[in-house]
């Protein structure tokens, strides 16, 4: 009955208040391979891993660790019996070093001093090179890039006994060659006969390197085959189900006179970071300018002094023919510049409020919305209405705070309003993280019609796919500078991704 | 230099109240539990360390009062905050305003009646031959002796055990603390009430060996430096030594000055401590307004585990 199967999940169910996030899923994984659970965003597959390393309990089902049933109430319990996950967002105390961070549930002996703390220097060091993850071992861990942070992860998982280990999305913060580095160490600890999950909605990934596949769509598992059983394109129709169409490609277009032009920025981020220095670029109208990189490369630095939220140290913002002298967000706006922020429910919404209170934020100076400080709230109703509507958001009411709806329908809110003031420019930082393929295509949808419409678009995404997709030029941000410039139709995929690690021609080379 | 070091010795007396206080607090906010009460604390501290002494005569029984008391007081606190989640800085106004009014009605009866010569002081012969502060350190009372201990004893267990290591994650990130197993509202409940201790002792050593005579609100603002001290020191217990004596000096200076016979008001100087708390705050603020403040990352955050982040 067991058939080598270390990890067997059987007809789970787990309900989030109304939600059914898992309909009766049965899931398998054997020991040394590298299996991947495929699915969109919301489709349940992170869900399912939560359950098996304790982090939900399942509301039906049963699971089985190596043939016997598992009792896993607390990640603790998931940790004893060899399970370990590693989050999308890292679970490690920022200012504790590395290896304070992966010694932290080992709870003796009480008393540790300088000897004692340097045999652990080199256990957890020998450990790391063991399966090739390079990191400094006594710094601390916000001193450490978003790649060795998760090398941190996956040796404190290693050192704490796990023999199952569970990946969610584990390239989503990585460089093209950072992605390389991990599937290797992936590759050896299959070698040495651990049993690696890895949960992901990225096809060329799965193909690269998993062993089995598991399909889920909408919190049912669809299928589940070997790698060499299936095709990129089968594995496509599974995730999604119906063909969606694709926002139409870039095309070589007519393009419009210069609309935003920066040269030399220079900004300081918190506690005196040089966040951009000497940055140059330019977005005419009608076109969609991507910005490529890796997170933290200064992109939301970027979108900030354009949207007036921060200042500059030096160089020009000109726009339209006026040109910026500080930062103000007011200016910014009435000249016409749009901002989707990165983090929506941070700097784009406000959570406990309505659609149409959200709605006004940025428009209730108007004559059409207030009177002498009064708003003329009925007649912004209907225009709120309107804008539901049009923009397509899914919400019980009007009134609905604006934390219930989906991510999907919280974006097109945004959309809305920023669209509503008819900009000449939009910023978008990330429009499409964390919203499903149906979403995000309606988002490179709007974004297109900006552009068919004579606007400009500056688009800022981690999401490379997505930039090629859209934009008629390509621009790489890395250390706060553009390093790469080209158009849309002539990009390489490899090129790009070697400038986003921060590597250059003659790096290439090497 | 004799005048140098009778004002050090006024500092370190009229600090080390300061310096238990605000360990006290350094232990609770890095557990990530803000505390407000140190005011209130610190006044019942001193008026059951009063009502004991003055019972029973017995130095020890005083302070296991005051231990009993607060540690009452700082299991509330942590029920309020830890397991009912209610907002910490209610909870610790609510504390500091509960202990001002119960310790003035418990103090009626013994206001102004002087009790000299509570805590014994320990004296060091051999220390009064090392020349310069060697006479400084020969005649201190336990209290201050322990109050240095202390701040060895928190250092080392901030740095260099298995539980400092779970204090400073608790106090940063709760939610990897409690992935990686460790206990966060158990070990938060701790630090509140074993840090209650301590300062409801500062209050006890305030009246015991500083100023030895109950007077209502006798801690007269104290409990505030030390909730601003913690700040200054980047919860961190050396550093809260150092800020805590610097801060008692301040405090005495103004009662030298008055005795030197300034024109200055005697009001004009007692404000001198709180003037100098906002100058700092200002000067700090405006020095690290680049750098992280050292305060933990979850500092007033309540924990729930079943959050979805």
């Amino acid at each position: 009955m067991n058939e080598g199967y270390t990890v067997e999940m059987k007809q789970i169910v787990k309900q989030f208040g109304s939600v059914l996030a898992n309909d009766r899923v049965d899931f398998r994984a054997r020991a040394g391979e590298i299996h991947a659970l495929l699915g969109e965003n919301g489709a349940g597959k992170s869900t399912m891993m939560c359950m098996l390393s304790g982090v939900y309990r399942p509301t039906g089902g049963g699971i089985y660790l190596h043939g016997r049933q598992a009792g896993i109430r607390s990640p603790k319990d998931a940790m004893k019996l060899g399970v370990g996950m590693i989050f999308q967002s890292f679970r490690l105390v920022q200012s504790l070093t590395a290896t304070e961070n992966i010694i932290l549930g080992e709870s003796s002996p009480f008393w540790r001093g300088r000897g004692w703390m340097k045999t652990k220097l080199e256990e957890i060091r020998s450990l790391a090179d063991r399966f090739g993850l390079a990191f400094p071992v006594d710094r601390p861990v916000w001193e450490l890039s978003v790649g060795e942070q998760q090398r941190v992860e996956i040796v404190k998982t290693l050192y704490r006994g796990a023999d199952i280990v569970i990946l969610d999305e584990p390239t989503s913060v990585l460089t093209p060659g950072e992605a390389e580095q991990l599937f290797a160490t992936l590759a050896h600890m299959k070698s040495e006969g651990k049993t690696v999950i890895i949960t992901t909605h990225k096809l060329k990934e799965v193909m690269a390197v998993s062993d089995r596949i598991s399909v889920m769509r909408k919190g049912r598992m669809i299928a589940s085959m070997a790698k060499s059983e299936t095709t990129e394109r089968e594995l496509a129709r599974l995730m999604i189900g119906k063909q969606i169409p694709a926002a139409r490609p870039a095309q070589a277009r007519s393009i419009g006179k210069p609309l935003l032009t920066v040269k030399h920025l220079d900004v300081y981020a918190e506690h005196g970071r040089k966040a951009l220095g000497d940055l140059s670029l330019q977005v005419n109208e009608g076109e969609i300018v991507g910005v490529a990189g890796v997170a933290g490369n200064g992109q939301k630095e970027l979108a900030e002094s354009l949207a007036g939220l921060r200042s500059w140290k030096r160089g020009t913002v000109a726009f339209d023919g006026m040109t910026f002298k500080t930062a103000s967000v007011r200016a910014a706006m009435e000249a016409g510049i749009s901002h989707v922020p990165e983090n929506r429910m941070r700097s784009g919404l406000a959570g406990s409020l309505g659609i149409v209170d959200n709605l006004l934020f940025k428009s209730y100076r108007s004559p059409e919305r207030s009177t002498l400080g009064f708003m003329r709230t009925a007649r912004n109703r209907a225009w709120a209405q309107t804008l539901v509507e049009q923009f397509d958001v899914r919400t019980p009411g009007l009134d609905t705070p604006v934390r219930q709806l989906s991510g999907g329908n919280q974006q097109k809110l945004l959309f809305a309003r920023e669209i509503s003031r008819d900009p000449k420019l939009m910023v978008a930082v990330h429009p499409t993280q964390g919203l499903d393929i149906g979403a995000a295509q309606g988002v490179h949808r709007l974004l297109v019609e900006l552009r068919e419409t004579g606007r400009g678009v500056l688009l800022i995404s981690e999401d490379l796919d997505e930039v090629l997709q859209l934009s008629n030029r390509i621009l790489v941000i890395f250390g706060g500078a553009i390093v790469y410039e080209t158009k849309g139709c002539e990009a390489d995929r490899e090129r790009i991704g070697l400038y986003m690690a921060g590597l250059t021609e003659e790096g290439e080379a090497v | 230099m004799d005048l140098f070091v009778q004002l050090f010795a006024a500092a370190m007396a009229s600090g080390t109240p300061l310096l238990l206080a605000a360990l006290g607090g350094i232990l609770i906010e890095r557990s990530g539990i803000i505390q407000l009460g140190v005011e209130g604390m610190m006044l019942m501290g001193a008026i059951v360390a009063c009502l004991t002494f003055l019972r029973t005569e017995s130095l020890a029984l005083a302070l296991l009062a005051v231990f009993a008391v607060s540690a009452v007081l700082g299991l509330l606190h942590a029920f309020l905050t830890v397991s009912l989640r209610a907002n910490q800085i209610v909870s610790g106004l609510a504390m500091t305003l509960f202990g001002a009014g119960l310790s003035a009605y418990l103090g009626k009866p013994v206001s102004g009646i002087p009790m000299p010569g509570a805590v014994p002081k320990l004296y060091l012969p051999w220390l009064e031959n090392v020349p310069a502060a060697g006479g400084l350190f020969a005649n201190l009372d336990m209290l201050t002796w322990f109050s240095f201990i202390l701040v060895l004893a928190m250092h080392l267990f901030i740095h260099r055990t298995s539980w400092g290591l779970h204090l400073r994650a608790i106090g940063d990130n709760p939610a990897t603390a409690d992935v990686m197993g460790i206990r966060v509202q158990a070990f938060r409940y701790g630090c509140v009430t074993v840090g209650s201790m301590l300062i409801g002792l500062a209050g006890a050593d305030l009246l015991l060996a500083f100023s030895p005579t109950w007077i209502e609100g006798m801690t007269a603002g104290r409990g505030w430096i030390a909730v601003a001290l913690i700040i200054f020191a980047r919860w961190n217990p050396i550093r809260a030594l150092l800020c805590a004596y610097f801060f008692g000096m301040l405090d005495t200076l103004g009662f030298r000055i008055q005795l030197l016979g300034s024109e200055i008001p005697s009001y004009f100087l007692k404000m001198i401590p709180y003037l100098v708390t906002i100058l700092v705050l200002m000067v700090l603020g405006w020095r690290s307004r680049n750098k992280p403040s050292g305060a933990p990352e979850a500092l007033g955050v309540p924990y729930i585990r079943e959050q979805r982040l």
